[in-house]
């Protein structure tokens, strides 16, 4: 599992890197997305991995054998915001496209 | 009562930019004068925290800890006061009132939502000040964040819209790594309540103590892409120009909250009692903000209109406090806070003046915009603003603001630039000072004098060219409300020579109590065994 999911992180990252290097903004926002996922892979896997732990306190359960509740809470905001962050891009991303009228990153086209 | 005292800098500009959005856009009266009260609340506020953090009233040493909800501390987020967050917040005040005066007539009608962007702006301000927990401090960078992105478009046209879309993508990539590096810190400790933090991380056992300063360092990217570092600070000079002139003054302090986190989490979690780990990152921060210097002199003496100027004189002031950072000397701490306070003041006054005397003058945009944005059909200008409120003599004004600001920038008297360079000069060489980097004293020393001969020539360069070159340019009419936030902030500057002991042993006291991280943990965690070192 924990080979799987290193794997997810890093490919993720690399595809994101590359395409936020891209010199379309439609590229980099797809990009600025993957990383966001990536990280969000990347803050739930510090809780360690585990199956089939207890989500919700029992009594009479040893505290070593619930999921750790603090990851999940940080991923859950980081969404959040990460989301509502590249929605607010893809505003101006759309605003540049409209006053410039090309969707390269600096306004203007290199190649004549 | 006083104890929620500490929780207003929040909550203020949170209901005022929630009311705000209630009223929308058809009463700017209205609205504006909600700003205004809510900037001069915020900044009665401050006042009384700067107060209660130099006389903590339960006898502590920290100025305060609120606990959100109240739960537990190391389990709930706790705000913390201390005097350096007292001072910032203070910095955050006086730099939203001014500026706001300043954009209430013309700036703040030229785009919808200025005026909530604006109160949200002020509230992730604050909240980052006052935060004592590293995922508080990422929403609340994302809060200010959000808000930054909204006003520094304000206004539209190709030009903000384009080095917008940079800034934020730039934001976006550095949040990413603000994550990683939580994560990170999060992993190796298991807390990310900085008090706790900083009782945990000299007994890090030694194979994840890598992972830890990785972590650490990922986090400290983040934040001197904030802080401008080079070469992490490309995008500050474009923007900072493309952006609303009080826009622009407000953003000067955005660049210094990136180095009061880093000031405060390397001098908490990596000071001098933090193990194995003490000193991580100063070499870096002084190399940094050395490379920083140079090229923001270069940036001066290169630009040519008074926007980039003032971009890379941040730059500069951005250079000479992250090398003061890696110091790690409690005297040229103190200097550097001064300076941090004085050339935020200095770089925002220069901002809203480069607005009055260079308006960028894209009448096109501004009409269009204002027929789209404006449900009243106000004129922008009444009558009465046009007869009433002009200076008679705006290029004497102007002209002397200039100056000013000129002997501001470079660090000359009788303006507090010069007692701030000099408080922090002066422990630089002397001989007790320690360096993480030998001889590195003597070469920030040397860089800074020499960064300060640079400004004054670009400044003087430029002043020449608007003032003098062209006897017959038509210099554009100066409206009282628009100069009298300038001469206020440049006020405050004289005013910082004048009474320059209070300010001083005031910041002293700051260095004094963020040099000691037994001081910041025992406040937040008393209870507990951790606030206790051996």
């Amino acid at each position: 599992m924990e080979l799987v999911l290193s794997a997810a992180i890093g490919v993720l990252t690399a595809s994101g890197v590359w395409l936020i290097l891209r010199p379309r903004t439609f590229q980099v926002i797809i990009g600025l997305t993957l990383i966001s996922y990536a990280v969000n892979l990347f803050i739930f896997s510090t809780g360690g991995l585990r199956v089939g732990s207890d989500p919700v306190l029992k009594s009479g359960v040893d505290l070593e054998r619930y999921a750790d509740p603090l990851p999940q809470a940080l991923v859950l905001t980081a969404i959040v915001i990460s989301f509502a962050t590249t929605a607010l891009f893809l505003v101006v991303l759309l605003a540049s496209r409209g006053l410039t009228g090309v969707d390269h990153v600096d306004g203007e086209d290199g190649t004549p | 009562m006083s104890a929620h005292l500490l929780i207003a800098p929040i909550v203020i500009p949170l209901l005022v930019g929630a009311l705000q959005l209630l009223i929308g856009d058809r009463r700017p009266g209205v609205k504006s004068a909600l700003g205004l009260v809510s900037c001069v609340a915020l900044l009665a506020t401050s006042i009384a925290l700067l107060v209660m953090a130099a006389d903590p009233p339960g006898g502590g040493q920290l100025g305060g800890v609120y606990r959100i909800g109240d739960w537990p501390t190391p389990f709930g987020i706790v705000l913390v006061l201390d005097r350096l967050s007292a001072v910032m917040l203070t910095l955050t005040a006086v730099l939203g009132l001014t500026t706001l005066q300043f954009s209430l007539r013309r700036w703040a009608r030229l785009g919808p939502h200025f005026h909530p962007l604006f109160q949200f702006l002020l509230m992730g301000l604050n909240g980052a000040f006052l935060t004592g927990d590293l995922f508080n401090l990422f929403v609340f960078f994302e809060v200010l964040l959000a808000a930054s992105y909204g006003l520094a478009m304000h206004g539209s046209g190709p030009k903000r819209v384009g080095a917008g879309l940079h800034y934020i993508v730039i934001n976006l990539a550095a949040s990413m790594l603000f994550l990683i590096g939580v994560s990170l810190i999060f992993g190796v400790t298991g807390t990310l309540n900085m008090a706790a933090l900083a009782e945990r991380i000299p007994a890090v056992p030694e194979n994840t103590r890598n992972l830890l300063h990785a972590g650490a360092a990922i986090l400290g990217v983040a934040f001197l892409v904030k802080a401008a570092m080079w070469p992490l600070g490309f995008w500050l000079p474009r923007t900072y120009d493309a952006a609303a002139p009080p826009v622009a003054a407000m953003f000067a302090i955005m660049t210094k909250l990136g180095i009061y986190v880093l000031l405060r989490l390397s001098l908490l979690l990596f000071g001098d009692e933090a193990g194995p780990s003490a000193g991580f990152g100063e070499r870096w921060l002084m190399v940094g903000g050395a490379a920083t210097l140079i090229v923001g002199m270069i940036g001066m003496l290169a630009a040519k209109d008074l926007g980039r100027i003032a971009g890379y004189s941040l730059l500069v002031s951005a250079g000479t406090l992250l090398a003061a950072v890696g110091f790690d000397d409690p005297a040229v701490t103190a200097g550097a806070l001064f300076y941090l306070v004085a050339s935020t003041l200095g770089a925002a006054a220069f901002f809203l003046l480069a607005g009055v005397i260079a308006p960028d003058g894209d009448d096109e945009i501004e009409d269009q915009v204002l027929e789209a944005y404006n449900p009243t059909n106000a004129p922008l200008f009444t009558e009465e603003d046009e007869t009433i409120v002009l200076i008679s003599a705006p290029t004497a004004v102007l002209s002397a603001a200039f100056l000013a600001c000129t002997l501001m920038v470079a660090g000359l008297p009788p303006f507090s630039g010069f007692l701030a360079k000099f408080a922090m000069l002066a422990p630089m060489i002397s001989p007790q000072a320690a360096p993480a980097i030998p001889g590195g004293g003597v070469a920030l020393f040397a860089l800074i004098i020499l960064s300060s001969l640079c400004s004054l020539i670009a400044m003087v360069r430029a002043g020449i060219q608007i003032f003098w070159a062209d006897p017959d340019r038509n210099l554009p009419t100066v409206r009282l409300y628009e100069i009298a936030p300038v001469l206020g902030l440049l006020g405050l500057c004289l005013l910082l020579t004048v009474v320059a002991q209070g300010p001083m042993s005031y910041m002293r006291g700051v260095a004094d109590q963020i040099h000691s991280a037994t001081i910041y943990v025992s406040g937040v965690l008393p209870d507990t065994s951790l606030g206790r070192r051996p």
